[in-house]
């Protein structure tokens, strides 16, 4: 268990800088990096003098050494719109995009798993053949549109919720969260259900097959045979062998759920970091990107590396194989 | 799960790398033409083709020729009838250009980036994933690494970091997208040809001291094809969608040659003000171009899944 743990955090450092070696490859190679670096509005002597200072003039393995030393101090660069450091503005907008992520995610399991149960346990229905050729509905149709018909429909047409921007929020422990007042949570349920969409395909489908596949199974029928309830059989029994895939899958995708938000933030005018990077993209402030990078980078590979851990608490097989 | 199709596809005296024989072409058709849904697929998607290809003959305007628009004509309703006394069936944009026309060219833009990035991954990752297959050691785990790499990254943020870099344009969308799906080929590649190394038809190549590359793309090659054929089309149609979302998030294709992306983008302005049909109709093209191309994918891997014969 002790080295398997070792091997795996020894993996994700490995992923870690592999990443801060693309992206200080793809900024500094493929794009002049004085041009990323120094506004172009500056003069020919504060060009130069800010390229000594950023340390230009060095070889670029110790530019490199820099630039993770400087990683390490939480320092990417100013942005050139804000004039403040760019992980500092990145920071700033996680809370949306973590609440947004994370909604995302709650909505996909409490609607994925019942609809999938639905689907899986009567398999025949006029229903389940619904919920399942909705889900390849859910697979196929790209977000950014669904997102602009659901403000069509929900809030042009209709009017029942609001279409743009995180409303009102509320401040916990010095940072601001939307879903804790009445307005902010409006604000949320459209984006989080645009973004949600394919994860909640994914488990549905994940469930559905997955309970089809359990019921088959011996320890099925002897919990009927030994005269359990359905419902106990159901909730209890099958539930807890297809949950293992269903989890992988969902804390797998999290990562997935955080750059896909760029999306939805941008359909939805949500400020959240994803937002902030479109913006920062079409304005050419790299600091800011590199700090989103960074930031997402960091995020991904610590929820993979949380999922394996769960995965290996929640199946003894895995923790016991690994001993022998 | 080949080696059973193999040893109906390919004659264990295959040394001539021989083509399939007319009546697998035939059994192949008529099994598809079982699927009524999938044949309407196909003709919907044959359809979307052609009318993209022969664009301009059958567009009311050239969208592109601003001699042809006319400013008044702006954000018409679809149905109205123009300054000029023309009617717009699917209603105009903002400048006054028919969004029929429009769409019928975006289609044009949005195939092309799909279907070109999806055969230049194709490509690359067919032949990294079968030289990986066919040759162990070193380079197999070199190339498998860089596939789970790739496969580890959301495909979304590899796109976007890329676009971030090299800035937008339709060949730097076909390049993100190229990078973003060449791993998926190379997975699928390798693990066919992984099972149809150990067939007597290389066994065979192999004893007649035939050169790798002609073993290779000779006899592996076709062998490993039918699964290829089928992640070749599914991808295609990821493609489509990716290039529709880097356009919308204004990192994609240039407004000179907008897809079908782009134009839902230049809707978005004007959906808040009940606008609908700029987004809605090249929208809708999206969906059905998307989901026809996935219905004919998923047909096409029912028949070719042994399991299933």
């Amino acid at each position: 268990m002790a080295s398997w743990l070792i091997r795996r955090v020894f993996q994700a450092l490995l992923v870690v800088f592999v990443m801060t070696l693309l992206v200080f490859v793809a900024v500094n190679l493929i794009g002049n990096p004085v041009d990323i670096m120094i506004s172009p509005n500056a003069t020919q002597a504060q060009r130069l003098e800010t390229i000594r200072a950023l340390g230009f003039d060095l070889p670029l393995w110790r530019q490199y050494l820099a630039f993770v030393d400087n990683l390490f101090h939480g320092d990417i660069g100013d942005s050139f719109v804000f004039g403040q450091p760019g992980l500092h503005l990145i920071a700033q907008r996680l809370p949306a995009t973590l609440e947004l992520a994370v909604s995302a995610l709650l909505l996909s399991v409490l609607i994925g798993i019942p609809l999938g149960l639905l689907a899986g346990l009567y398999p025949n229905r006029a229903l389940s053949q619904m919920i399942l050729g909705g889900s390849i509905l859910g697979f196929s149709l790209p977000t950014f549109w669904v997102g602009l018909m659901m403000i069509l429909v929900f809030s042009v047409e209709l009017g029942w919720l609001p279409a743009i921007g995180r409303g009102q929020t509320a401040t916990v422990l010095g940072t601001e969260w939307a879903f804790l007042t009445w307005d902010g949570l409006q604000h949320l349920i459209l984006p989080a259900l645009n973004l949600a969409l394919y994860q909640i395909s994914m488990v549905l489908r994940l469930t559905s097959a997955g309970v089809r596949e359990t019921l088959h199974k011996d320890f099925i029928k002897f919990a009927r045979a030994k005269g359990l309830t359905w419902r106990r059989i159901v909730w209890v029994h099958v539930l807890k062998n297809i949950l293992i895939p269903v989890v992988t899958v969902i804390g797998l995708s999290f990562g997935g759920t955080i750059a896909f938000a760029v999306v939805t933030e941008t359909v939805f005018s949500y400020p959240g970091m994803g937002k902030l990077l479109i913006d920062s993209i079409n304005l050419l402030d790299r600091p800011v990107i590199v700090a989103y990078l960074m930031i997402v980078v960091l995020i991904f590979v610590t929820v993979n590396l949380v999922v394996d851990l769960t995965y290996v608490l929640l199946d003894p097989r895995v923790r016991l194989g690994d001993r022998e | 799960m080949t080696a059973e199709t193999t040893s109906s596809a390919a004659p264990s005296d295959a040394l001539v790398a021989v083509p399939p024989p007319l009546n697998l072409v035939r059994k192949f058709s008529a099994d598809f033409a079982r699927s009524r849904v999938a044949v309407a697929a196909l003709a919907v998607f044959i359809l979307l083709i052609l009318a993209a290809i022969f664009a301009p003959w059958i567009t009311p305007q050239d969208p592109y020729d601003l001699m042809q628009l006319d400013i008044m004509d702006g954000r018409l309703a679809p149905g109205s009838t123009g300054y000029g006394g023309k009617l717009f069936v699917l209603g105009t944009d903002d400048q006054g250009r028919d969004l029929l026309s429009g769409i019928i060219y975006g289609l044009r833009t949005s195939l092309l980036v799909g279907i070109g990035s999806a055969l230049i991954a194709a490509l690359i990752g067919t032949t990294l994933g079968l030289a990986a297959g066919y040759a162990e050691g070193r380079v197999e785990s070199l190339v498998m690494r860089l596939v789970d790499l790739q496969l580890s990254i959301p495909t979304i943020l590899t796109a976007l970091m890329i676009l971030a870099v090299m800035g937008k344009g339709v060949a730097n969308v076909v390049l993100a997208l190229v990078i973003v799906d060449w791993a998926i080929y190379a997975r699928t590649t390798r693990a066919t040809a992984l099972a149809e190394r150990e067939q007597e038809y290389i066994e065979a190549a192999r004893s007649l001291a035939l050169p790798w590359w002609r073993i290779m793309f000779r006899h592996l090659l076709p062998n490993c094809l039918p699964p290829l054929i089928v992640i070749a089309m599914i991808q295609i149609a990821n493609a489509i969608a990716l290039e529709a979302t880097l356009s919308f998030l204004g990192l994609g294709v240039p407004i000179t040659e907008p897809s079908l992306g782009l134009l839902i983008a230049n809707g978005y302005k004007y959906i808040l003000s009940g606008t609908y049909w700029i987004s809605t109709f090249p929208g809708l093209v999206l969906l059905v171009l998307i989901i026809s191309i996935n219905l004919v994918g998923d047909h096409v891997r029912d028949i070719l899944n042994p399991r299933n014969q």
